[in-house]
């Protein structure tokens, strides 16, 4: 299995206009990750599936992630002059976190059973830029799994034969996996057009009454 | 009567019908509630005579958001909660589920917990397995003698999961670099008794059934599912190998300690129910084979990672995904941690929703009755699938 930056190389000399940026995983799992962009996100997956050497030909898992906008704090150490003294002091650095939505891909190899290959699409913002390729025409596993995700996340998947909610009902208003998602009060309410009825009856019984 | 009041008829929204045949093709909507559908599960099929045309599985009734809630409670406190997901293998989610954890947060795993670990979950694939083919068969109108067969036994690995973790279902056993608490006494020779008897019952059903005419006439040849179709729609676990996919991350990843044992991965050839059917029987022979080898190699020793902090556990920022051999497929946990008490991120990688994938596929020129049993073979428990 080749190393995440040689597989970077590969990709952006086999794939015009890819750009790709290696995510660092600072946990002790190791698991770098391979941020594409989405205009050739899907002549990338094609290419990690159908390469004689890669043959990624089980996209095992995608996993929405919600990312809203935010401050991030990294304390760094700075080396400053302090009464006349250079002394290591630690800073805090200050970066904002634009907002998005993000598609995490784990692809394996059955084949030659090796992975995993992990790869992001991050969406412009969380709000009408949310769409981005689907895989589903690469690997029929993503069919339901993007489902989901639009279902719990709203990114939309261009290209996506079948985009339904998945498992909410078909009338629901929101995305429950945001992290800005507010629960009702009341789960079990669900408007039906007995309701409307009802309220309608009840009106017209009003005004008999009154005339 | 509504229009009767002078009143508007209510604006129901009319369900698009399926096709444009109209009168042709019947839809009928198998389930919610039917016990073929091993839960609340819905398929929604067009018909053209007996033959299906059409299927559509519809989820969603058990839905409770378990990644939502997960994401706001303790790494600790969604072990109980893993349990509900397959609620038939509960050690192997916890299983799963502690192996994301540990990879997250580096934690290492003593020897004597990594056996209870493959004992456990060796033994739910005993008892998954031999429910599947009790249900298979219940579904197809074998009424009551083979599942029962199979629940005598379950009783017996059940009774065993009680003796050890208090609970027979809802296990909450496992813990992240380790195990809640040690064998009792007395545990592994009841196991081994009840490993010892585990090949007596399968050669009792596969005498029961192995060569039933009925059975044969029912399941081979229908809902067949090639090897080129089954890795690209991820389908994983004994349905993957009933088409001849030798991949079993017992042997891929060799995660815990499965590269000390012997055992071998049975594969099939065609694809279809029985073969689905028939690879699981062998499974449970292996299953037999590696219980045999643990449970006489099994060492003393400490059970839980010193290093281990189950309460005010917070692992450095992050991400790993973690995935084990579960009955049913590849169950992953896939985990994001922010440097918080809880995740920032859990998703659950569950197998049984994504090898429903190709369930129109598998039963498109079929009947009804066939529909029935290839549910039953691909083996889905909806507490997975809904999550």
């Amino acid at each position: 299995m080749v190393t995440l930056e040689q597989l970077k190389a590969r990709l952006e000399a086999a794939v015009p206009g890819a750009t790709l940026e290696i995510i660092t995983n600072d946990s002790p799992s190791t698991q770098c990750s391979l941020l594409v962009n989405r205009e050739r996100a899907l002549t990338v997956a094609r290419f990690l599936r159908d390469d004689a050497e890669l043959k990624l030909d089980y996209c095992s898992n995608v996993t929405g992630v919600d990312w809203p906008a935010a401050e991030l704090a990294e304390k760094i150490k700075v080396k400053k002059l302090v009464d006349g003294v250079e002394r290591e002091v630690e800073e805090v650095k200050k970066t904002q976190r634009p907002a998005y939505l993000e598609v995490v891909y784990h692809l394996y190899s059955m084949e030659k059973k090796h992975g995993p290959v992990i790869l992001r699409l991050r969406t412009e913002d969380r709000g009408e830029k949310n769409h981005l390729p689907s895989f589903t025409p690469v690997w029929r596993s993503c069919e339901f799994q993007e489902r989901e995700i639009f279902d719990l996340f709203g990114i939309v998947f261009d290209g996506h034969p079948d985009l339904r909610r998945i498992l909410m009902w078909d009338g629901f208003k929101d995305f429950p996996m945001r992290k800005d998602y507010v629960e009702p009060d009341d789960y079990e309410y669900e408007p039906t057009p007995h309701d409307e009825v009802l309220a309608k009856a009840q009106k017209h019984q009003l005004s008999e009454a009154h005339t | 009567m509504i229009a009767a009041m002078g009143l508007p008829t209510p604006q129901m929204e009319l369900r698009p019908k399926a096709d444009d045949r109209e009168g042709r093709w019947l839809e009928v909507a198998m389930g919610p509630h039917h016990p073929s559908t091993h839960g609340v599960f819905r398929m929604d099929v067009a018909l053209d005579g007996e033959r299906i045309v059409k299927l559509k599985p519809v989820f969603g009734y058990l839905h409770r958001n378990h990644e939502k809630l997960a994401e706001g409670m303790s790494y600790l406190a969604s072990i109980p909660y893993t349990d509900r997901l397959d609620y038939f293998c509960s050690l192997t989610n916890n299983w799963a589920y502690a192996l994301s954890v540990e990879k997250l947060a580096g934690l290492r795993v003593p020897e004597r917990a990594e056996y209870i670990r493959v004992i456990t979950a060796e033994l739910t694939r005993l008892q998954n397995h031999a429910c599947l083919a009790g249900f298979l068969l219940q579904d197809m109108g074998a009424s009551g003698t083979p599942l029962m067969y199979a629940f005598r036994e379950r009783e017996k690995i059940l009774d065993l999961f009680e003796a050890l973790t208090g609970a027979r279902m809802m296990c909450n056993y496992m813990r992240f670099g380790g195990c809640r608490c040690d064998l009792p006494e007395g545990w592994l020779a009841q196991a081994k008794q009840v490993v010892t008897e585990m090949p007596r019952f399968i050669d009792e059903f596969e005498n029961l059934l192995a060569t039933n005419e009925i059975l044969l006439a029912r399941t081979q040849g229908i809902g067949a599912v090639t090897a080129e179709l089954a890795v690209n729609a991820g389908i994983t676990g004994p349905m993957l190998r009933a088409a001849g996919v030798n991949y079993d991350l017992r042997k891929v990843d060799r995660y815990g300690i499965y590269d000390r044992f012997q055992f071998k991965i049975p594969l099939g050839a065609h694809g279809d129910t029985y073969d689905r059917y028939f690879v699981r029987m062998l499974e449970m022979r292996e299953s037999v084979k590696i219980l045999e080898q643990a449970l006489a190699t099994i060492p003393d020793g400490p059970i839980m990672d010193p290093k281990s902090k189950l309460r005010g556990f917070r692992p450095k920022p992050g991400e790993a995904y973690g995935r084990i051999e579960a009955p049913k497929g590849e169950l992953g946990f896939y985990l994001i941690s922010d440097g918080g008490p809880n995740p920032c991120r859990y998703r659950i990688r569950p197998p049984s929703f994504i090898n429903l994938t190709v369930l129109e596929d598998l039963c498109l020129g079929h009947t009804v009755a066939d529909t029935v049993a290839i549910l039953g073979s691909v083996d889905i428990v909806l507490g997975e699938v809904d999550r």
